[in-house]
Formats: C-alpha cells, structure tokens, sequence
C-alpha cells in the first residue's frame, strides 16, 4: 500500500500526524535516556587514561552531533520554504532552531567541563571549539532575525537565507579537527569506523538516539504551536476538538 | 575546585554536564508546553471574537 508523503507537507494534514507522533518519540527518548545513561555509567568501564572524566562524552558527542545535524535540517527546510514557498518547511525551519542552539550550548558547556580536567583550561580558541561557538551565534541570529520582522513570511524569507549561509559553518567544524592542528581530538566517530571499545560505544549510540527522539518530539511539539499561530484563522484550525474546548 | 574535581570526578561529571543537560531538556519542554497552552488560549479568544461580531 503506497502512502502519500506529500500530503503530510501541508499543515492541515500535519498537524494530526505530529500530534499522534509526539508520545512514541517522547517516551522512546525517555527510555533509552534511562537505558543510555545505565550503560554509560555502570556497564562501561572507567578510561585508562581519562579515568571518570571521559564519562561526559555521552552527552557531549550526541548534542556535538545533533547541533550541527539540526542546522543542516533547519538550512534544509529554510531552503525548501524559500525556494518553493511552502508554509510547513518554514514553521519547521523556526522550530528546529530553539532546539539546535541548546543542544550546541550543551556540547560547548559540556566540553568546558571535559576540557578543565583534561587540558587545564575550560575554554581555548580552537578551530572546533570556535567553530561551534559560530554556530550558536548562527542559531542564535536565525532565531533573533525571525523574531524582529513582523510579517512571518518575510521573517521567514530573510532567516532562511542566513541559515543557508550559515550553513557552511557545519564542514568546517567537522573537519576542523584534520585541516588545522587544534588541541581539541580528532574524531573517534568517523564514517569508516570507530576504535572506542564496544559498551562505551553502545552507550554512546543509544544517548545519540535518546538526543535525537527527544529532539524530534519537542521540535513536533513546537510546530504544532507555530502552524495554530500562523493558521489561526483557518477553518480546520476552529474545528480542532482542542480548540473549540 | 582542581582538588575537589579530582577527588569526586563522578560527581563533578553528573552535577556539572549531565544535571545541567537534563535541566536545560526540562526547560525547553516547560517552554514548549508554556508555549502550547498559550497559542491555544490566543486561538480560543480569536474565536470567540469572531463568532461575537
């Protein structure tokens, strides 16, 4: 049975959809947090030479990974509402951002913490570390920019084009760590492979996994509020049960 | 603080990365669900505007 995906992009047939979605990816993430967390904190093992401290990748690497994944969706979806002009990428654009900035604070606050233990210092003016700095400015001047114009379609409009730009940045902190020699360390994930030992691994991927629902269930959340704000004067929007409550 | 990091690093890694992601989730969520009640609220009254006109 082939399903039409398409019919989803508008937001009346989108709406429903995410609110059916929100409680599975919301309680997916609440679980492998609580099954992440055990791995990474009774089943792995201690490092040989980082002792404790290394347990933070756990949270560091997952919001590192999401903050730049969520601003390619966001350019993504920035750029498919400019191009096309349709309504649902633009609220999903203006949704994802909030979520991306916390998770790119997260990795800078929690690789300060990493850092004062193991470098002696929290903070250092690094290609990676500066980098990711950028892109919470980025994050934070998409969100700024959208909320200083009034009329929602030119908000859209003069955002997507900054998240487009913007999104150049993401590269360069990816390949930051093998274009300049920055004290930060080279990647232990890569696309061929990875030499971390196998339940520190595990405990690794399914806190990624636990980021990214949580991510999805609260981006879900937020556009659902955005299309009852921008549709508001809609037809369908009057006739939802919640509304006419 | 180097001593007492060096002493308790459990605990320093939870209360200072893992507390503070976790409070920073529950803040975002408040937001969202604020946020939420708020738009609906603002929806409910546009209605009741336009049905009273």
């Amino acid at each position: 049975m082939a399903i039409n995906w398409f019919k989803y992009s508008a937001p009346t047939m989108f709406y429903p959809l995410a609110g059916k979605l929100i409680p599975w990816f919301a309680v997916s993430s609440a679980i492998l947090f609580a099954v992440g967390m055990y791995l990474g904190f009774v089943v792995a093992p201690a490092d040989a030479t980082q002792g404790e401290f290394y347990r933070i990748i756990y949270i560091h690497v997952p919001a590192s990974i999401l903050s730049m994944f969520l601003y390619l969706v966001m350019a993504a979806y920035a750029a498919l509402g400019l191009i096309f002009n349709t309504r649902l990428s633009s609220m999903m654009a203006s949704a994802l951002a909030p979520t991306g900035a916390l998770f790119a604070f997260i990795a800078l606050w929690t690789g300060a913490l990493w850092g004062k233990p193991m470098w002696g210092t929290w903070w250092v003016w690094d290609a990676r570390l500066t980098s990711e700095l950028i892109l919470l400015f980025l994050y934070l001047g998409f969100i700024s920019l959208h909320a200083s114009i009034d009329d929602p379609r030119r908000a859209d409009r003069a955002a997507a084009l900054l998240a487009i730009v913007g999104s150049v940045n993401v590269p360069i902190i990816y390949f930051s760590v093998k274009w300049w020699n920055t004290l930060h360390q080279g990647s232990t994930i890569k696309f061929s492979g990875t030499s971390m030992q196998i339940t520190m691994q595990h405990a690794m991927f399914t806190m990624l996994a636990a980021c990214w629902l949580y991510a999805v269930a609260v981006v879900l959340s937020r556009v659902r509020s955005i299309i009852l704000e921008r549709e508001r004067h809609a037809k369908w929007v009057a006739e939802l049960p919640e509304v006419a409550l | 603080m180097d001593i007492w990091m060096r002493e308790n690093p459990l605990t320093y890694v939870w209360l200072g990365s893992y507390a503070v992601a976790f409070l920073v989730f529950a803040v975002e969520i408040a937001m969202v669900v604020h946020k939420r009640k708020a738009t609906l609220e603002e929806v409910r009254q546009l209605m009741d505007v336009e049905e009273n006109e």
